[in-house]
């Protein structure tokens, strides 16, 4: 039977998604559903002295108005856990009692018998909030006389982590470049933001219908604040509308929904207004990076230096994902003797940070990668050339970095190669060269980028039984929003168990029927998931060859799966099919050779130390010198996921995270004044580009499997926002090099490359 | 999200429908495509008490021909306008300009009167009405008036029209001369952070957007073009004696040097266009 491993299957999925007939949170209906509107304050920092809903209260159709006092909610705690004895641990509250931290923080919860209703009451809450001074920006907020978000920690740093600092990593070094590097701060923008539908069903079960990543998390909580056992509580995510990893973890929303329907014995349900989740869904990257990259003459790396500080938001919740990822990747894809490296993660009053596509990795390779093209500049040495001569090579793995990632396998210098020929990169240069001897008013910039990235960290459930019909029922612990889960596992099952892929089901996202699981986030979902479905489908393969063995009264070991048939080995005649054996597996004789557990098998797929997909990017712009503007012209990605299962997927993944990559590098940054207001409120301003803004994608692969896994698989989820922004964001500096322009900041908009030109005095630009 | 609660009432002719607006002149709103109103109401920035829908007005959807003048209704949406043979043999400016509002959506809900009456000045279409030499008619209480454009734009958001007027026509000279339409924008759906319309005819009309409090006319180029200055000698002035708005996307100070870049791109352009 032909293996469909690498075969570009069409996704299974897609059919109701398409034809727009899917059901996302909002469009569930429950009779008598209630609506909630959450009251949020307009105020960065102060105290919370009162709360009055009393005319909203009187409001047509309000069925109530609850504070945090109210409710007495447990807060959610800190992910990724606090080392042991560290410090007290901080809880973000659901629903502050005593303080706010940042503009858009829920103060109250308004119910009504109608959304609009719901809406009107809630502009006549008004809370009470004195004002103290905010702090906004992250190395503000280190400052010794700061406002403090916490008084009980005695500073705004809430995780700290020292590498070196014995010896001076630069010693020896010919060349020292430095830089300070801002990686904004981005919303996640989900076509469908954040939604609960919460009720109590029939037997009194509390069901909480969410848009998340993590269903098992929100399960979690949901029980802690309402004392409630697992087995009364039910969480299911219908069709998601993405979630780029800010819908993993647990919301405050999602545990305050839950509790109003659990208190008003009535559906309750609410769902974010687009100008609500660009404050209340997390917010990603945010870090301001000093480094400094020290070499010899000959572009050899000796050291680097480096703070890295990480913006957590106003509660430290689930910001130490980036935190201690970037700090994790810090090393890159290259051989750096000696690393000195301070990683700080810091509060302000502004909106809780978490992990968004990359997590960590594209602030990581985004310093390392302009640091590097700085110091091609001073060395004067073609950038290729200068990462040629600096990473790690095929033998260094396994390789342990001095933070200690753990990377499994990797040819960085192939991937290189390989850019460089797809993208033609000594033709481009020429082309460069020409528009500067021309004096061109359109300039040519290219950008390289070579990264690596860390993937498939932990664990996830995957079982598999096949049906008495012989149809295979797969249940897994990942929760899709988008991937193709769903294609991803038929495929993998399809090969395993020699069945069609219309005889698979997949059962995914209901803590109902899935026993346990980690969810999707952190491109884990086809590795983790994947294998586990693999090794539970191997195991259920075996158990089978027990009862065919049985039922064709041959030995076990003479007894093979061929072209989807179990038969006595040379005795093709003799044959059962899948179904053949599920009959048999029901019957007594089944039962005494596999027990009760028929032809059924799980398995958790556990891979500690991760995977670590790498590869290299080229970005070519053209800047307009006279107006700063930046067209890119191409994108070129060789990325090196492992095998490739499904060239489709793999494909749409990298799309997705070019895309995304793009948007940083160009378009898109989060910021906010002084006080604490977003200067972006709404997609007008946010400005998050679309498919007329981007070229089409080149997108070339090498594949280097890893042992760590049975199917040699990596993750590709996010490796488009690792490499795509510093590859561009070094495209565009190429362009400026001949007027000594060394740096802009992100995104790069027009306005900062023009004010760039002018300061060095190009004509066209300056006045 | 939503707006404040408010009455819909649907007028079946122009007549009804300034008759409904005379009754409450500043509660009442006309709505036509939506684009530029509700989202202003939805964020409870603008609650008029009675929305008065004079979308499917087909009496006033028409492009045609009015001896030396285009004749646009005003409900006309901007794909129409787009499409229209009549505005792309007499009035190409306008034209290209309606196919450069906001993205398809925008430009199959839209209205060249909704645009323009809402007087904003990071709207393209009020810029090429005024590159043009064109004017508007209104109809009150009282019957008609004409107005020409460069009358009519007052202040930020604030026209000539009283509230009991509504915008029937847009009128066009016929143009044969060199055109051109500058917008620069960082995504293709985006306001222009700054736009310019040029029209090249003998005497020349320059027309910006967003470089002020409403759609303006660039006086000093357009007098510098008159006294026979270069393109680029021209442009040089483009920001002279305007105060331009500053946000996250541009400074004035920014906003003042595309102004200068772009108008001589347009007048280069207008003029190779003329031939």
């Amino acid at each position: 039977m032909q293996t469909l491993f690498g075969f570009p299957v069409a996704r299974l999925e897609d059919d109701p998604l398409l034809r727009g007939v899917a059901k996302y949170v909002a469009d569930l209906e429950r009779p008598g559903t209630t609506h909630v509107v959450f009251v949020r304050s307009h105020i960065a920092h102060g105290r919370l002295a009162g709360i009055d809903v009393s005319e909203a209260l009187e409001m047509p159709g309000v069925v109530g108005v609850f504070t945090g006092a109210d409710l007495g909610l447990p807060g959610i705690g800190e992910f990724p856990p606090l080392p042991p004895g560290s410090r007290a641990e901080i809880f973000r509250p659901c629903l502050t009692t005593d303080r706010v931290r940042h503009v858009g923080e829920a103060v109250a919860a308004v119910v009504a018998e109608t959304y609009a209703q719901a809406v009107d009451a809630a502009e006549l809450v008004v809370a009470d909030i004195e004002d103290e001074p905010a702090v906004v920006d992250p190395l503000a907020a280190l400052e010794p006389d700061a406002p403090v978000l916490f008084p009980e920690l005695g500073s705004n740093v809430v995780r700290e982590a020292h590498l070196g600092g014995d010896a001076d990593p630069l010693a020896g070094a010919d060349v020292v470049v430095r830089g300070r590097f801002v990686n904004q701060r981005l919303a996640a923008v989900p076509l469908e933001p954040n939604g609960t539908l919460a009720y109590p069903d029939e037997d009194g079960r509390l069901v909480c219908w969410v848009s998340s990543q993590s269903p098992f998390q929100v399960l979690g909580a949901v029980c802690r604040a309402l004392g409630r056992d697992r087995d009364r509580v039910r969480v299911v995510v219908p069709a998601v509308g993405g979630g780029f990893g800010a819908k993993g973890g647990v919301y405050p929303e999602q545990v305050i929904v839950a509790a109003l329907a659990d208190r008003l014995g009535r559906p309750v349900r609410h769902i974010e207004t687009r100008s609500e989740n660009l404050l209340a869904m997390s917010q990603g990257r945010g870090a301001v990076q000093d480094v400094e990259l020290g070499a010899r003459r000959d572009g050899t790396l000796v050291g680097m230096r480096a703070r890295m500080v990480t913006e957590f938001g106003a509660y430290p919740w689930r910001g130490a994902i980036a935190f201690a990822t970037s700090r994790l990747m810090a090393n890159g894809v290259y051989r750096i003797p000696n690393m000195e490296l301070t990683a700080l993660g810091v509060v302000t009053n502004t909106p809780p940070v978490g992990p968004y596509r990359g997590a960590g990795r594209p602030e990581a390779a985004a310093m390392l990668e302009r640091a590097m093209d700085l110091l091609a500049g001073e060395l004067e040495m073609d950038p290729v050339e200068l990462r040629r001569r600096n990473l790690l090579r095929p033998e260094d793995f396994p390789y342990v970095t001095p933070t200690g990632a753990s990377y499994d396998s990797g040819d960085y210098l192939g991937a290189l190669e390989e850019l460089v020929k797809e993208a033609g990169y000594d033709g481009l240069r020429a082309e460069q060269a020409a528009r500067r001897a021309a004096g061109d008013r359109v300039q040519l910039g290219i950008g390289v980028s070579t990264f690596v990235e860390v993937s498939g960290t932990g664990s996830e459930y995957g079982s598999v039984r096949i049906a008495p019909d012989g149809h295979v029922v797969c249940v897994t612990g990942a929760s899709p929003h988008g991937q193709g889960h769903v294609t991803t596992f038929s495929q993998v099952l399809a090969d395993a168990l020699q069945v069609p892929l219309d005889r698979i089901e997949v059962v995914h996202s209901d803590t109902a029927v899935v026993p346990r699981g980690t969810g999707t986030f952190g491109s884990r979902s086809g590795q983790l998931g994947g294998s586990a479905a693999l090794v539970a489908g191997q195991a259920v393969v075996e158990r089978a060859r027990q009862l065919a063995a049985d039922a064709l009264e041959a030995a076990e070991e003479d007894v093979v799966l061929a072209e989807g048939q179990f038969a006595v080995a040379g005795v093709p005649s003799r044959s059962l099919s899948w179904a053949d054996v599920a009959r048999h597996a029901e019957t007594d004789a089944g039962r005494t050779v596999l027990g009760d557990d028929g032809l059924f098998a799980e398995e958790d797929f556990d891979q500690a130390d991760g995977t670590y997909p790498f590869g290299a990017h080229l970005a070519v712009v053209e800047v307009d010198t006279e107006t700063g503007r930046v067209e890119l012209r191409r994108i070129v990605a060789v990325d090196d996921c492992g095998r490739i299962l499904n060239p489709i997927i793999v494909a749409g993944q990298v799309h997705g995270g070019l895309l995304q990559g793009i948007a940083q590098a160009l378009f898109e940054e989060v910021s906010f004044d002084e006080l604490g207001n977003p200067r972006a409120p709404t997609l007008i301003e946010y400005g998050a580009p679309t498919a007329a803004e981007v070229p089409s994608y080149e997108l070339g692969h090498t594949v280097t499997p890893t042992p760590r896994n049975p199917l040699g698989m990596k993750g590709v989820g996010e490796a488009g926002t690792v490499g795509a922004t510093p590859a561009i964001q070094n495209a565009v500096l190429d362009a400026l090099a001949p007027y000594g322009v060394t740096h802009v900041d992100l995104p790069l908009g027009p306005m900062k490359v023009w004010q760039a030109l002018r300061d060095a005095g190009v004509p066209g630009a300056a006045p | 999200m939503i707006p404040a609660p408010f009455e819909y009432r649907r007028a079946g002719s122009v007549d009804e429908a300034v008759a409904l607006l005379a009754e409450d002149p500043d509660e009442r709103k006309l709505l036509a495509g939506g684009h530029s109103l509700l989202p202003l109401m939805k964020l409870r920035l603008a609650t008029p008490t009675v929305l008065v829908d004079v979308g499917r007005l087909a009496e006033l959807s028409y492009v045609r021909e009015d001896g030396d003048h285009v004749a646009i209704g005003a409900l006309t949406r901007h794909c129409d306008l787009e499409a229209a043979p009549v505005a792309r043999e007499h009035a190409p400016l306008l034209s290209h300009v309606a196919g450069q509002v906001g993205d398809p959506q925008v430009r199959h809900r839209g209205t060249i009167g909704g645009s323009v009456a809402h007087g904003d000045p990071a709207s393209d279409l009020p810029a090429a009405v005024l590159a043009l030499g064109g004017s508007f008619v209104v109809q009150g209480p009282q019957g008609h008036r004409e107005l020409a454009a460069e009358d009519f734009f007052q202040g930020f958001l604030e026209t000539a029209m009283a509230p009991d007027e509504m915008l029937t026509e847009i009128r066009v000279p016929k143009s044969g001369g060199g055109w051109a339409f500058q917008k620069f924008n960082r995504r293709a759906q985006d306001w222009a952070i700054v736009g310019v319309a040029a029209s090249v005819n003998g005497s020349s009309r320059v027309a910006l957007v967003n470089m002020g409090p409403t759609p303006l006319r660039a006086r000093a180029v357009e007098a510098a073009l008159a006294a026979g200055a270069s393109a680029e000698e021209a442009a040089s002035r483009a920001a002279e004696g305007l105060e331009p708005p500053a946000d996250v996307q541009a400074s004035a100070e920014y906003r003042a040097h595309l102004a200068r870049v772009l108008v001589r791109r347009a007048l280069e352009e207008a003029t190779a266009r003329r031939g």
